[in-house]
C-alpha cells in the first residue's frame, strides 16, 4: 500500500516534470522541471531499494549536470523567452515527434512482448539488475530480502556491495576504459577551447599588473 | 499459487502505525532541535566575533543577549516584503525554500545521541530498537553529498531570478565555488569511507568507538586517516558553506549583498536561517565523520544514550567555535586564489592521500600480492613506492602549472621575451 502511494506521487512528479521541460517557454524553468523529474526518478529507485542508484541520480544529474545547464543559460544570457514559432532547423519538430513515438513504441513493445513481465519467467532479471537493487531472486522473480534469515544483529547486504563487486570485479576493464575516455574528452575540450593568440580574458594575476 | 505481484506489493507494506508515528515524531523533534540550535548559533557567532574584535556583542535581549535572534527574527517578519518588478516572480519566491529544505534534510542522517561504547548505539523507543537520528539510510553519507549539491540551486536561482546584476554575479560565483570544492569534499570523504567500510553514518560512528593507539588516544577517523583528509574536508566544507574566508558570494564591497541583495523580510530571513542551519549541519557531519560522533566514555550517573548526546554536543561546540574563529581571523580570499587553492592544491592532495591509504590497505590484506613474507615489510615497501610516485607527480604538476603560466604570460606579452638583437 505504502509503496503504491509513493509510486503514484513519484510518477506524477516525473511525468509533470517531463511535461514541464517540453512546454516551459523559459529555459530556466525548463531546467527546474528537469530537476523535479530527476528527483522523482530517484524516489522511484528508493522504492526499489536501490538507494545508491537513487543518490547517484541526485548527485550526478540533479546536482551537477543541471547546475552546469543553468550556468550556461545564465552566462550566455539565453534566458529570455524565445520565439517558439521559428524552428532553428527545418523539419526538426516533426522529426522529434516521430523519434519520440518510435522510442515509446520500443519501450512499450519491450514491456508487452517479452512475456509475463513481473517475475515468473525465470532469468529475465539479470545479475546486474539484482546488484543494482539489492533484491534477491528466487526462481527469477524479485523478492524482498528475507530478514528472518539473518543472524542476530546482522544487517541485510547493502546494494553498494553488490554494485561494487560487479563494477570493480567483473566489469573492471569497461570501467577503466570509461575513465580513460572521459579523461581524453576533458583534455580534448581544454585543448579546443585554448585558442592561442586570440584576445584572452584579462585575469588579475599578482605581478602582472605592470608591464 | 499466489500472484507474485500481489505478494511483492504486500511485503512492501509491512509498516504499522507505530513506525509511522516514530518516524514523524523524530522528524518534528529534529526540526525543532535544529531551529533552536540555529537560534543559539547566531547568538554564539555574534558573541564570539564580538569578543574577538574587543566588543561585547548582543547583551540586552534576555539573559546574556540570548533572545537577540528571536527579536531580530520577529522584526524581519513585520518588514515589507518586496518583489522586484524585473524579477521572475515564481522562481524568486521558490528560491529561499530551495536553499532551506536541503539544509534541514542533511541533518536527518546525523546520529546525535546513543550509547556506542557499550551498546550498538540503539535505544528502545515505543518498543522498537532504533537509532537516535531521523533516518538510518544505507547510503547515509551520500545523502549528505546529494543535499549539499542541491543546496546550490537556492543560491543560484535567487541570484538569477532577482533580475539585477549584482545578485547574478554573486550567484555565479557561488555555484562555481561550490562545484569546484565539491570534488575535494568528496575525495577527502572517500578516505573516511575507506577505513569505515560502510556508507551508513551509524557504522562510521560505531567504528570510531573504543580505544585506539596506546589505549588513551581515541580511535577517531581524524587520526586513523592521517589528519590530511580532515584538513581538506574542513577547508572544502567552509568553502561549501560560503563562510569567511570563502564568502566572495556576498562580498559586500563588490556585490552589495551578493545573491540576496533584492530579498527582504521573511524571504531574507529564510536565507539567513538556511546559512546557519548549513553551518550547524556541516559541523555535525564533521563530528560524525572524523571525531566519533556521539561515541565516548560513559561515566555513569546519566543513562548511556544521554552521554552520547553530551559528547556529540561538546564536540560540535568546538567545531562551531572553529568556524567562527576562521571568520574572525582570516581575510577573504581573492577569486583566483580561491580557484587555485581548490583545483591545484586540495584536489591533488586529497586524491594522492586516498591512493596512499588504499595502497596501505591492500598491502595489509592477507591475500594481497606479497612482495615479502611479513605484512609489515609489505606496508613499508608500498609506502616507499607511494612516496616516490607522490613526489614525482607533485613535481609533474608543479612543472605543468608553471609552464602553463609562463606560456600564457608570454602570449599576453606581459613577460620580457628575449628579443633578437637588431
Amino acid at each position: 500500500m505504502v509503496s503504491v502511494v509513493v509510486f503514484a506521487i513519484a510518477a506524477t512528479v516525473v511525468l509533470g516534470g517531463a511535461v514541464g521541460v517540453i512546454f516551459s517557454k523559459n529555459p530556466v524553468r525548463a531546467a527546474l522541471s528537469l530537476i523535479a523529474s530527476f528527483f522523482g526518478v530517484a524516489v522511484l529507485f528508493v522504492i526499489q531499494e536501490a538507494h545508491f542508484l537513487a543518490f547517484v541520480q541526485v548527485v550526478v544529474y540533479a546536482g551537477a549536470v543541471v547546475v552546469l545547464f543553468l550556468f550556461v543559460i545564465m552566462l550566455l544570457g539565453v534566458d529570455k523567452t524565445e520565439d517558439l514559432e521559428v524552428e532553428p532547423l527545418a523539419g526538426q519538430r516533426s522529426a522529434g515527434v516521430l523519434l519520440g513515438l518510435c522510442v515509446l513504441g520500443l519501450v512499450l513493445g519491450g514491456l508487452f512482448l517479452s512475456g509475463p513481465g513481473f517475475g515468473e519467467d525465470a532469468g529475465t532479471k539479470t545479475e546486474g539488475a539484482v546488484a543494482l537493487t539489492g533484491q534477491q531472486t528466487q526462481s527469477g522473480r524479485p523478492v524482498r530480502f528475507d530478514e528472518s534469515l539473518l543472524e542476530e544483529g546482522e544487517r541485510p547486504p547493502a546494494d553498494v556491495e553488490g554494485l561494487a563487486a560487479d563494477l570493480f570485479g567483473r566489469n573492471v576493464l569497461a570501467f577503466e576504459a570509461t575513465a580513460l575516455l572521459l579523461t581524453i574528452a576533458t583534455v580534448g575540450a581544454v585543448v579546443l577551447v585554448r585558442n592561442k593568440g586570440a584576445e584572452g580574458i584579462e585575469i588579475d594575476e599578482p605581478g602582472t599588473a605592470t608591464r | 499459487m499466489q500472484d507474485p505481484k500481489q505478494d511483492f506489493l504486500e511485503s512492501n507494506s509491512s509498516l504499522d502505525l507505530g513506525d509511522v508515528l516514530l518516524a514523524s515524531g523524530k522528524g518534528v523533534v529534529a526540526f525543532v532541535v535544529l531551529l533552536v540550535s540555529v537560534m543559539l548559533m547566531v547568538w554564539f557567532e555574534r558573541k564570539v566575533v564580538s569578543r574577538l574584535q574587543n566588543r561585547i556583542g548582543p547583551n540586552i535581549a534576555g539573559p546574556f543577549g540570548l533572545l537577540q535572534t528571536l527579536a531580530d527574527g520577529t522584526k524581519l517578519f513585520f518588514k515589507e516584503d518586496i518583489i522586484p518588478t524585473r524579477s521572475d516572480r515564481f522562481v524568486f519566491q521558490l528560491a529561499p525554500y530551495l536553499s532551506l529544505v536541503p539544509a534541514f534534510l542533511t541533518f536527518a542522517v546525523v546520529p546525535i545521541a546513543g550509547d556506542f561504547s557499550s551498546g550498538d548505539g540503539r535505544v528502545e523507543m515505543f518498543g522498537r530498537q532504533t537509532f537516535i537520528q531521523v533516518a538510518d539510510v544505507p547510503i547515509g553519507i551520500l545523502f549528505f553529498l546529494g543535499m549539499s549539491s542541491l543546496g546550490i540551486y537556492g543560491i543560484m536561482l535567487a541570484g538569477w531570478s532577482s533580475g539585477s546584476k549584482y545578485p547574478l554575479l554573486g550567484s555565479v560565483r557561488a555555484s562555481a565555488q561550490a562545484i569546484s570544492y565539491e570534488a575535494a569534499l568528496g575525495l577527502s570523504l572517500a578516505a573516511v569511507l575507506l577505513v569505515s567500510e560502510s556508507l551508513r553514518t551509524t557504522d562510521i560512528v560505531a567504528r570510531q568507538a573504543g580505544e585506539g593507539f596506546f589505549g588513551i588516544v581515541p580511535n577517531w577517523n581524524v587520526l586513523v586517516t592521517g589528519v590530511i583528509p580532515f584538513v581538506v574536508f574542513l577547508i572544502a566544507g567552509t568553502a561549501e558553506l560560503n563562510r569567511p574566508p570563502f564568502d566572495l558570494v556576498e562580498a559586500e564591497q563588490e556585490l552589495v549583498g551578493g545573491f540576496h541583495t533584492e530579498y527582504s523580510s521573511i524571504r531574507f530571513a529564510l536565507f539567513f536561517l538556511a546559512e546557519f542551519m548549513n553551518t550547524v549541519t556541516m559541523g555535525a557531519i564533521i563530528v560524525t565523520l572524523f571525531f566519533g560522533g556521539p561515541s565516548g566514555p560513559n561515566f555513569g550517573i546519566l543513562p548511556g544514550w544521554l552521554w552520547g548526546f553530551v559528547w556529540f554536543f561538546s564536540k560540535l561546540i568546538v567545531l562551531l567555535f572553529t568556524f567562527v574563529w576562521f571568520r574572525g581571523t582570516l581575510p577573504r580570499l581573492r577569486y583566483d586564489q580561491l580557484m587555485n587553492l581548490g583545483w591545484k592544491i586540495l584536489i591533488p592532495v586529497s586524491l594522492a592521500w586516498l591512493l596512499i591509504l588504499g595502497g596501505i590497505r591492500v598491502a595489509q590484506q592477507p591475500d594481497a600480492i606479497n612482495l615479502t613474507s611479513s605484512a609489515q615489510a609489505n606496508t613499508y615497501i608500498v609506502l616507499g613506492i607511494a612516496g616516490v610516485i607522490f613526489c614525482f607527480c607533485t613535481l609533474l604538476l608543479l612543472a605543468a602549472v608553471s609552464t602553463a603560466r609562463r606560456e600564457r604570460l608570454k602570449t599576453e606579452g606581459l613577460v620580457a621575451v628575449p628579443m633578437e638583437v637588431e
